[in-house]
């Protein structure tokens, strides 16, 4: 099985090497100079020269790619125009927050997404399967900052049920002691209930939004890969064995369904990182996307092009995540390199 | 071991049972008044030509029909109950520990993420409550040794160890062992093997077939075997029942089947089935091909647009097969002469051939 | 091979299997006149401030109401839609242009040039793609065509596999190989053979493609990329908008929104009945 694990390592190499690649071209593709740029609107011609030099930009591309990969080696993304902090810094500062929403709505999707998928599977082309197969299809097709702004203005403005879209608490709180930066987390370890209820509140409204994007992708691979495997050889084997039929369905029919919904995750983990950006926008959710957006806005672009490759290499690994899973859970593959 | 007395009560009796398929292209009139006896410790043999209906009749028995199947009469009585009326908990019980069933393609009837033991054990524990009750050796051993007394019955070498195999990891032999072990784990009075040994080489094949006999005749256990084979059945079976375009035509001890067979479908079978003795160019094929079921005018005899003997009588409706007899036929004409089957066939063959020469003929 | 007939036949089947399929069809050919001739259709000057009260609410003058400006909101949303439309038929268009062929040459001719050209297409799919393309965006500049461009290149490996996919099986089929040896030579052959047989599954990827571009745009403009205002863009109006729902005035975003929906639905839809007409057996 090793061997399994260490090839599906090898094979995540060459993306992120990819993706290095891809951002060191994309910093040399600002139009213009960039020297000028990184040294500041205000900057003299000396020191203009001062910064291509420092920067190396002077040198030809290879050798400037080389450079740009020794200083990612050491953790050096640039720094923030705006801000004056190190990008890396500030960018690890801020991840947890996007986590927290990215995770609890994996989380949520999937205890909805699932059953929904099983439920259409076991009766084709009912009311119920036509019905999933329009909320899926309306929900993949929203885009995200509509229904963010729709669910705002129903659930806050109408309703009053959910907090103002102010960000992860509300400002009579202060965040609790970061041991994981998870809010929902490290409020229940430091067992401050007020504080856990206060964090759980203001995630509610972008975890719903987010939910209701990934909701199609996984919905409707549960349900495709469950049709097929129910009118498999082997559940009729364990049907005209006699074994009850939520045996049949749980431990049969879906454990082999949900393979194919394990590596469906990789994709959808893409679709939550894109979408993360626009929610965090609709809802001054201060994670790395809106920070990004920020500089972006302030024509700031190391925490743009930081935020990029952060993000490139963050899915590299989540897909390898899911392949290592993957891995686990199907006996088949240990022999089947 | 001889074959149990014929005058016992039976145990599965199948009488006039109908059933149809709604399809996109048509209601499929898949099985037509199907009369069928099975006593204990008998083993029967189900033979036909694919799409005779014979897999049909078994999944309907145990209730796992597909969802597009409608059964348009008769019954099926096992151990005093009508299965067809049955509630879907009680045939739930009583399928793997009354009635089992084994399959075709070993490999691919396994759950192939989970271990062979894990699955003789689910079997196990599903029916533990029922199984109590009953005495015997293994009442006392846990699930895990019941399990790998099942594999050991089975003749798996190394129980131990291939209780935590995948089905994957075994060979299609051992794969069909395995599913002998998880159908036979709770003693069922009654096995259903729908063509157990199709896709296995010729020797498992026998190994396969000797173990089932064997384990049948040790615990008296009545089993159905279905195959396409008549050369197999005739060398494990007591008796066979032919079936033709979901007909039951004949039914009949083996060895008086094969003395004289009664229907002429039945004969031209035995003349295109291989034995040790047949050469290649005495094999006779059946000729034409099986009638189109979605067909609304289908004649009451399936098979006689294409039998030689056929004649305006054949339009009437059959008389049924009636299975109490020993020797029963589904014809108007059933064969009389003592000629051995292949020159029956070929007299047949050339009667078909001059008929079609006299209707082309006359047009 | 179909004949031009059973296939108009297979398609009216399909039609009449499948009502939602109809209103797709119908709702598509509603944007096709709403892009095409939108402003000569609205009531108002897009661009024109205070023809209503500010941010007054839907009513029989505004039907959309107006916005802070007091512009109409009405002609704003359908005027942008050939503004949406055309960006995403402009990218899905230069995907699929340069992908189809890259991918017919990666499957047809194998080695060198498929590993290459997939490695490239891995590469792409490494990211997140509205990431990415937020990052070529930032690095290229903030215009409409660069928009374009950030979408195409996003949307390149979807055709670059599916043609790949389909040159892949037919490769060594013995029609191919009878092309070849009646002289035609690879890239003729790549034209005229395999191309039109890559057409159906890329046609079907086409649809769905279009409406998740739209979405892309959408999304772009509205964290501040791309169109500029007082351009109209659906995902421009929404953002002008949210501001406002907060404080109740939710026709701002809600119709620009619904609008965009309403466009990504009609194109997943009429994917879906594409991919019904051409591969039955594909039905998800």
């Amino acid at each position: 099985m090793w061997r399994v694990v260490l090839k599906r390592l090898l094979a995540a190499l060459p993306n992120l090497v990819g993706v290095v690649v891809i951002t060191f071209l994309l910093t040399r593709a600002i139009p213009g100079d960039p020297a000028a740029y990184f040294a500041g609107g205000a900057a003299t011609m000396e020191a203009v020269e001062q910064v291509r030099q420092q920067l190396g930009l002077d040198k030809p591309l290879i050798e400037q790619f080389f450079r740009y990969v020794g200083n990612l080696a050491r953790g050096d993304l640039g720094l923030s125009l705006t801000t004056g902090q190190p990008v890396l810094k500030e960018l690890m500062a801020r991840l947890p927050a996007s986590l927290e929403m990215v995770l609890l709505s994996l989380l949520l999707a999937c205890a909805i997404a699932i059953p929904m998928g099983v439920l259409a599977a076991t009766k084709p082309g009912s009311w119920f399967d036509q019905l999933a197969r329009l909320i899926t299809t309306a929900g993949v097709s929203l885009p995200t900052f509509f229904t963010g702004l729709l669910l705002a203005y129903v659930f806050y403005f109408l309703l009053g049920w959910a907090p103002a879209p102010l960000g992860r608490l509300d400002p009579i709180f202060s965040p609790p002691p970061t041991v994981t930066g998870l809010y929902l987390i490290d409020a229940a370890l430091a067992g401050d209930r007020a504080l856990w209820w206060a964090a759980f509140k203001q995630l509610i409204l972008p975890v719903a939004t987010m939910t209701i994007f990934v909701l199609a992708p996984i919905a409707r691979m549960t349900r495709a890969s469950m049709i097929s495997v129910l009118s498999a050889d082997f559940v009729r084997t364990a049907r005209a064995s006699g074994l009850r039929p939520s045996t049949v369905l749980v431990r049969y029919a879906l454990r082999n369904a949900l393979l194919p919904v394990v590596t469906t995750l990789g994709m959808v983990f893409g679709f939550m990182i894109g979408s993360s950006v626009i929610i965090e926008k609709v809802f001054g959710w201060p994670g790395v996307g809106s920070y990004a957006i920020d500089a972006l806005t302030a024509s700031d672009y190391a925490p743009v092009q930081g935020f990029v490759l952060t993000m490139g290499i963050l899915f590299v690994l989540l897909n390898l995540l899911v392949d290592l899973l993957y891995v686990l859970i199907d006996p088949r593959v240990k022999i089947d390199a | 071991m001889k074959p149990p007395d014929a005058n016992r009560p039976p145990l599965l009796t199948v009488k006039d049972f109908s059933l149809e398929f709604r399809t996109r292209s048509g209601t499929v009139s898949a099985l037509q008044h199907i009369n069928l006896q099975l006593r204990k410790g008998e083993i029967v043999g189900l033979v036909g030509e694919s799409g005779s209906g014979k897999s049909v009749l078994s999944y309907a028995m145990l209730g796992i029909s597909d969802a597009a199947a409608r059964i348009t009469g008769g019954q099926v009585h096992f151990g005093g109950m009508d299965l067809l009326k049955a509630e879907g908990a009680a045939l739930s019980d009583l399928r793997g520990r009354e009635i089992s069933m084994i399959f075709q393609s070993p490999r691919t009837a396994l759950n192939p993420i989970r271990t062979v033991g894990l699955q003789i054990e689910d079997v196990l524990r599903r029916h533990a409550v029922h199984t109590r009750g009953r005495t015997g050796p293994d009442q006392a051993l846990g699930f895990r040794e019941r399990a790998i007394q099942a594999l050991r019955e089975v003749a798996i070498a190394d129980p131990e160890r291939r209780f935590n195999a995948y089905p994957f990891e075994l060979s299609g032999g051992m794969c069909q062992r395995v599913m002998i072990a998880i159908a036979l784990a709770c003693r069922p009075s009654l096995l259903i093997a729908d063509e157990p040994t199709t896709g296995l080489d010729v020797t498992t094949q026998a190994a396969v077939m000797d173990l089932l006999t064997s384990l049948a005749r040790e615990r008296e256990m009545s089993t159905l075997f279905i195959t396409h084979d008549l050369g197999l059945a005739a060398e494990y079976c007591d008796r066979i029942v032919v079936m033709h375009a979901g007909h039951a035509v004949e039914s009949a001890p083996t060895r008086e089947l094969f003395r004289q067979p009664l229907h002429p479908y039945t004969a031209l079978l035995m003349s295109s089935t291989p034995t040790q003795s047949s050469q290649l160019h005495s094999l006779l094929p059946v000729p034409g091909q099986l009638p189109d079921l979605r067909r609304s005018d289908l004649p009451p005899c399936r098979f006689s647009g294409r039998c030689s003997r056929a004649s305006e009588q054949c339009q009437q409706p059959l008389p049924l097969l009636d299975a109490a007899q020993i020797h029963a036929v589904a014809c108007w004409h059933p064969l009389q002469s003592n000629a051995a089957p292949e020159e029956i066939a070929a007299d047949m063959a050339d009667r078909l051939a001059a008929k079609s020469a006299c209707e082309v003929l006359q047009t | 091979m179909s004949t031009p007939l059973s296939t108009l036949g297979h398609i009216r089947h399909v039609l009449s299997d499948n009502p939602v399929t109809l209103v797709a069809a119908t709702l598509f050919a509603g944007f096709m006149l709403m892009a095409l001739l939108g402003p000569s259709l609205v009531p108002f000057d897009p661009l024109a401030t205070n023809v209503g009260p500010a941010l007054s609410p839907p009513s029989g003058a505004h039907w959309f109401g107006t916005d802070a400006l007091g512009r109409d909101i009405f002609s704003r949303v359908v005027v942008a839609t050939r503004l949406d439309l055309g960006i995403a038929f402009s990218a899905v268009l230069l995907s699929f242009i340069i992908g189809m062929p890259l991918g017919l040459c990666a499957g047809f001719l194998g080695g060198w040039w498929d590993r290459v050209i997939s490695r490239g297409a891995d590469t792409i799919m490494a990211f997140p793609l509205f990431v990415l393309a937020m990052g070529i965006v930032a690095a290229l500049g903030n215009t409409v065509g660069n928009i374009i461009l950030a979408t195409a290149v996003i949307n390149l490996p979807f055709y670059i596999r599916v043609a790949r996919a389909e040159a892949n099986v037919r490769r060594d089929a013995g029609w191919i190989e009878a092309a070849r040896l009646s002289g035609n030579g690879n890239a003729r052959i790549l034209a005229m053979h395999l191309f039109p047989n890559a057409l159906p599954p890329a046609m079907v990827q086409v649809s769905l493609n279009m409406g998740w571009a739209i979405l892309n745009a959408a999304g772009l403009s509205y964290i501040g990329l791309g169109v500029r205002p007082p351009e109209p863009e659906w995902g421009i109006l929404v953002a002008e908008g949210a501001q406002f729902i907060v404080s109740g005035e939710w026709w701002v975003s809600f119709f620009p929104g619904m609008m965009l929906m309403l466009a990504v639905f009609t194109f997943n839809l009429l994917g879906d009945a594409l991919r019904d007409i051409f591969d039955p057996r594909k039905r998800t």
